[in-house]
Formats: structure tokens, sequence, C-alpha cells
């Protein structure tokens, strides 16, 4: 057993109501310089839909990830030769065009232009070349379904859906879509590190962070094709791959990573993970529909003498170890089997989990009136979620957060629409006490959960949404240098200007 | 006169260049390693101006080197006139497939206005230098036969005087012109490599034949794995 913590965290995308106030909040910080300013280290999208870099999840366009074959885990992109072999240029790298041309606009022409007989504009000039352009794609240009014929319907997602369950996402009476917020996973099995011929992005061993080493990195820029979730992204000026780096100054000083900390519908939860490290290789050959147990099943319970033990014997500390027995992560993750990881089947054991969208029902037109058919018969109170009549098929939640298989998540959902029935039954005596009891036995779960769960998830105080373990970096740094030399020089680490080599 | 500043400072002033202020950026301004990958910009150009250049380049490259280094070996290599034929003609073949991707990889600078903005002047420099290099290369094979042969005569001795801090210039004075320039021009590619992205060549990753997949950085480590 080789226990290791990592930093890890919960989205819950029920609260999330696509205000982009994390990807603000990240560009804000980390990503206004030249050369990032087409990057959104944090990226809502809006699904169905194509995301940012458009088609990320076709891993046939991008090879990222990892795939078992004949019992042995390989990158999709290359094996080790065909890495150096490919170096010149790689077949499967995203373009400036997949995510979008960064421009501004010419304001000064407002003030400036001269007198005529035409109002003056301001046209958009490209951010890279200093050009007038044309804007053909930006951030979110899909966001809240627009142009849905062109980016929604190509979802990969989609694919494994009926022409009929296809069709009724096109009819407005019937259209659904939620927000997906996502960040760097900080992955067990990072495909970006593997891909890297230089060896510059590392895992941090005592938070499990994922960085890139700016000095080691030489912009062979496998990584962005590696990371099948595209967040590995390339400084076209510096000429180094750039990342999320889960704010890691700020976790280090005990602030939550900005994108946590300005979540205007709260939905982002922090804490600590122990995992046996030594079970890595297996979970990743997991088959796909037993991927998410897989995962599961690496997390340890904190609680766990045994594990506690071989915790500390890592070099974990008390304090670790106590943040991992509060962490929300594990609650929503391990113990209520509630939130669930992203492409699980990309093999890359993302530590960023997904509890997934309560799925509104379907509704008919009759009579200018929005009916919501079958209610009732199935002993749930209406406006209520229904697993059955959902919208969104079932299958498409399983192909993004599962695996494919359907089963777990539906678990999920029978547990939250438990929590729901069994709410609403103490508030507006919906349900009766039977139909509640029944809701319960269906979602495999208990008052206390119930009530645990609620907690967490409506009424969390800041302190229990991020449960920021002491990293405590100042004693680690404590070996080689004077922690007070180092706290003034941490942050994204340049003492001079990150200037682009001749 | 002339030729001892061509032949002997020159040469020893580009490798000392090469060596002191490739270690010195190396060493205080690492973050400056790059190959400054543009294929993020600029995609298909590159495929058919990059993938010659770099295999055409390398694999002759590597012909100079090994005939250098191996001359006795290279020598009865070449020894029976068929495998002579062979050897120059693929190195003319290469040599074109490279003088064809590097006219490629500037005229993709040229014209394509995202990878032309993130072109120093040195850039154009160093293509300038190495286009020249490489047709001047092909130019001395195709008419001053065969190079094969002769190079150990000539450039290798000078090369290896040079090594063994024995100058003897008498071996390349010679020459015509046009061998002369490209052997010059050998030198200046080095003179120019640590001021260029062509450090980008000392850190080819070949450890990434061998290095285990993933990296995990411990700051204190209180159990070996």
């Amino acid at each position: 057993m080789d226990i290791r913590a990592q930093v890890s965290m919960v989205f819950h995308l029920d609260k999330c109501i696509g205000c982009h106030t994390c990807s603000v909040a990240c560009k804000n910080i980390w990503t206004d310089r030249k050369g990032t300013e087409y990057m959104w280290w944090n990226n809502v999208e809006t699904k169905p839909g194509t995301g940012y870099p458009t088609l990320w999840e076709d891993q046939e366009k991008y090879h990222g990830g990892w795939e078992r074959k004949s019992g042995s885990l390989n990158l999709r992109l290359h094996g080790r030769l065909g890495g150096l072999a490919n170096i010149f240029f790689n077949p499967f790298l995203p373009t400036v065009d997949d995510y979008y041309e960064p421009w501004t606009y010419q304001y000064d022409e407002l003030f400036n232009a001269p007198e005529g007989d035409d109002q003056p504009t301001a046209r958009p000039i490209s951010m890279i070349t200093g050009k007038h352009m044309d804007i053909e794609a930006g951030p979110n240009w899909d966001d809240d379904l627009g142009g849905s014929p062109v980016y929604a319907a190509n979802d990969p997602n989609l694919g494994e859906l009926t022409e009929e369950e296809r069709s009724q996402l096109n009819e407005l009476e019937r259209m659904v879509f939620f927000y997906l917020p996502r960040i760097c996973n900080h992955c067990l099995n990072p495909g970006c590190v593997a891909a890297c011929p230089a060896g510059a992005i590392y895992k941090r061993g005592e938070d499990g962070i994922v960085l890139i080493s700016q000095e080691k990195c030489r912009a062979w820029r496998m990584c962005i094709s590696g990371c099948p979730y595209k967040k590995v992204y390339y400084n076209w000026s510096t000429g180094k791959s750039e990342k999320c780096i889960l704010c890691y100054p700020r976790l280090e000083s005990g602030h939550a990573p900005a994108c946590f900390h300005s979540c205007v519908g709260r939905i982002r939860y922090l804490g600590l993970l122990l995992y046996d490290a030594d079970r890595i290789h297996e979970t990743t050959l997991a088959p796909d529909d037993q991927l998410v147990e897989a995962h599961r099943a690496i997390i340890q319970d904190p609680f766990d003498p045994q594990v506690i033990a071989a915790a500390k014997a890592n070099g974990i500390s008390d304090a670790m170890i106590n943040a991992a027995q509060h962490s929300p992560v594990y609650k929503f993750v391990k113990k209520w089997k509630l939130a669930l990881p992203l492409h699980p089947e990309f093999r890359t054991l993302p530590m960023l989990f997904y509890v997934p969208p309560m799925l509104p029902v379907l509704a008919k037109l009759r009579e200018g009136h929005y009916e919501i058919s079958g209610v009732g018969d199935q002993g749930l109170a209406p406006m209520l979620s229904s697993l059955e009549r959902a919208r969104m098929p079932l299958r498409y939640m399983a192909h993004l957060f599962s695996g494919g298989n359907e089963e777990i998540v539906a678990a999920v959902y029978r547990k939250l629409i438990a929590v729901r029935i069994a709410k609403r039954a103490q508030h507006v005596s919906e349900a009766t006490p039977d139909e509640v009891q029944q809701a319960m036995t269906v979602g495999n779960t208990n008052p206390e959960e119930i009530e645990a769960i609620f907690q967490l998830t409506s009424k969390p105080t800041f302190e229990e949404r991020f449960v920021i373990p002491p990293l405590a970096r100042e004693m680690a740094v404590e070996a080689t240098l004077d922690p007070f030399t180092h706290k003034p020089e941490t942050g994204f680490g340049f003492r001079r200007a990150p200037k682009r080599g001749g | 006169m002339l030729n001892i500043v061509l032949f002997i400072v020159f040469p020893y002033v580009s490798v000392i260049l090469a060596v002191v202020v490739g270690s010195y950026r190396y060493f205080f301004d690492r973050f400056t390693y790059s190959s400054q990958s543009s294929q993020f910009l600029e995609n298909r150009k590159l495929f058919y101006g990059s993938v010659p250049w770099h295999y055409g380049v390398i694999l002759v490259l590597t012909a100079h080197v090994l005939a250098l280094l191996f001359p006795a070996e290279w020598g009865i290599l070449i020894g029976v006139p068929i495998r002579l034929y062979i050897l120059e003609v693929t190195g003319y073949i290469l040599a074109a497939i490279a003088i064809l991707g590097m006219t490629m990889l500037i005229v993709r600078r040229l014209t394509a206005i995202r990878a032309r903005v993130v072109t120093s002047r040195m850039d154009w420099v160093l293509l300038a230098v190495l286009l020249a290099q490489v047709v001047l290369g092909l130019w001395v094979a195709l008419f001053y036969r065969w190079g094969a042969d002769w190079y150990l005569h000539t450039a290798v001795p000078w090369i290896l005087s040079l090594v063994t801090l024995n100058p003897q210039i008498q071996y390349v004075t010679v020459l015509p012109v046009v061998v002369q320039l490209h052997l010059l021009g050998g030198f200046l590619v080095i003179a120019l490599f640590p001021f260029t992205r062509l450090v980008h060549l000392m850190t080819f990753p070949i450890t990434y034949l061998w290095r285990p997949y993933q990296v995990v950085v411990w700051n204190r480590r209180a159990r070996k794995p």
C-alpha cells in the first residue's frame, strides 16, 4: 500500500448557473498575458455541445488519453519511438482555429477617427497578428445551445442515441441543456505527463497537483494532444505549454483556488483524498463499464487505521489526514457515491468529480398548456425528476460520466431523487411517508444520509465546501531554502520576465 | 593570413561561442530553451516543410559525423564503387528533400501571417544560413564528385587537426571556393547555435525512450518508493 494524498474536486452540476464567473476569475489572475489570450484554464461548456476546443471529446480526432490494448495500457497518441518520430510534426495537434483566434477591438478609432459621414466603428483586430480580422468563433460560441444545429448536434456523446432521441433534443419544447465547468482534472494517471517527451510535466507528490516546468518545456507540444480533456494549452508567444495550476500559490496559503472561491452557484467543493498509488495501474486496466467502481476503490477510507498508518509511513502529516477525514469530496465520491469522474474511459483517473444534474422531465403541449405526462403513476411527485421521463436520455449521461454504464448513473439519480422527495415531503408535504420510504429504498439511502447530502448540497458553509489541506509548503522547502526567502518568490515563479528565446 | 582567420580562428571562436554562450543560456536562462514550435498557429504548410527538412538534414548530417568519427571504416564502406554511388545518390536525394523542406518553411514564414508574427530577426538569419548551407552542400556534391571520398582526405583531417589543437589548414586552403564556403558555413551554423532557437537540438528528448511514463516530484520524501 502506497498511500498518497490528492487535492480533489467535486462540481455539483445541479447548482451551476453557467455564469462564467469562475472562468473570468481564472483569466484575470493567470491567462491575461500575451500568448495566453485564447486559453481558458477554467471554462464552462453547454452540454450538449462540442465544447472547447471544438470536439475535444473526440479522441479519433485528437488521440488523447489512454487505451487498453490486449491487457496493457497504451497512450493513444504515440508509443515512445513514435513520439520521437512525430516530434517535427504532431499530426494530432489542435491549432488555434480549434479554439478561436483571440481578438480585441480598435476602441481608439471611436475617439480618433476623422470627421466623416459615417459613424466610427471599433473593428475587431486579432491579438495574434494585430491585423483586422473577421470573428468566426469565440469562447462559448455555443453557449446556451447557441447555433445548436452546428454545435450541439455534433456532440460526440450523442453518438449512441437513437435517431428519435436525437431529434427530440431539437424540438423547442423538449430542448434541454446543462453546464459543464471544466478545469484540469489533476489525474492520477495523466496523459499529458506521459506524452511529454522532455519529461517537463510532473505530479507533485505531496498534493497531486500536476504542473509543467516552464524551464524544462521545449515546445514538443505532445502534452496538448496527450491530455484527452485538452486542458494543456500552448503559449504561442513564449513557446511553452501551460495549464491549470489549481492556484497552488493560493492553496499553499490556505485560500481556495480562484474559480472555487468566486463560484456564484457554490457548486464547487475541494478536499483531500487518500489513494493507493500501488493500484493505479490495475485500476486503469478495468473494463469501460467497471472503471467508475475501480476508481472509487482506489480511493481509501481516511478513517481506516491501516490506511492512516500507511499514510503516516509515507510522510503524510496528521493535519493532512485530518483534512482528508473532513473532505467533502470523500463524502460525495466515496461515501454517498454521488460524484462521478468525467469520461473515465480516457483512463487517466481524473480527480475532479461531477454530481450529474437532475434531468428535467418531458412536457407536452396540449391545449396551450404544458403537461407532464405520466406524473403520479410512479409514486413520484409532479415536477420532480423522473428517470423514466427524462428529456436527456440516461445513455448520454452514462457516456459522459460512467464509461457507458447506465446503472451507475441511474443509481446516482435515484439517490438524488430520493433526497429531493424526502426534503420536499418535510417542507411542502407533497409526498406521503410511504412514497418517501419507497424513494429511499429505490435510492438506496436513509434519512440520516439524506439530511447530510442536503446539508452539504444546499447549505454548506465556506469551510465545509473548501477543506483546504495544510500543504505546509513552507516546511517542505525548509530542507533546501530559507522559508522567508521562499515565500515572496512563490507564484507562477519567474524572477525574470518570461522572454521568448531567440 | 586570411586563411588563418577563416580556417583556424573562426572555427575555434564559433565552437567556443557555442559552448560558452550555450551553457550560459542553459544554466542561467533555461526558460529560453525551446523549439519555439509554431505548429499551433499554422499546421498544414509546416508538415510539408518541417518533416522533409528535419529528416533530410538529420540523415545527411549523420553521414558527415560518422565519416568524421570513423574515417577508416567510412573509407572501407565507400571502397566499392557501387556502394559509393548508392551512398552519394542517397545523399543527393536527402539534400534535395531538405532543400525543398527548408524552402517550404521559408515560404510559410513569409506567407502565413500568424507564423510571421512569431518569427524573430535571428529566425530569418538562421533560415537563410541553413538554406544556403544545404544548397552549397548539394552543389559541392553534384559538381565536385565524389565528396564522400575526398571529404576523408580534406575536411576530416582538417577538423581532426583542429580538435587536437594542431591546426593544419593546408588540407582545405587549396579547395575550390564553393567547398570552402560550405566548410565555413558549417562553423557559422555552430556559431549561430547559442543565439537562435537551434538550441532545441541539444535538448532532443532521447530519454523519452526509457523514462517512466509518470513523473512524480517530491519535495521531501520520507519513504523511498
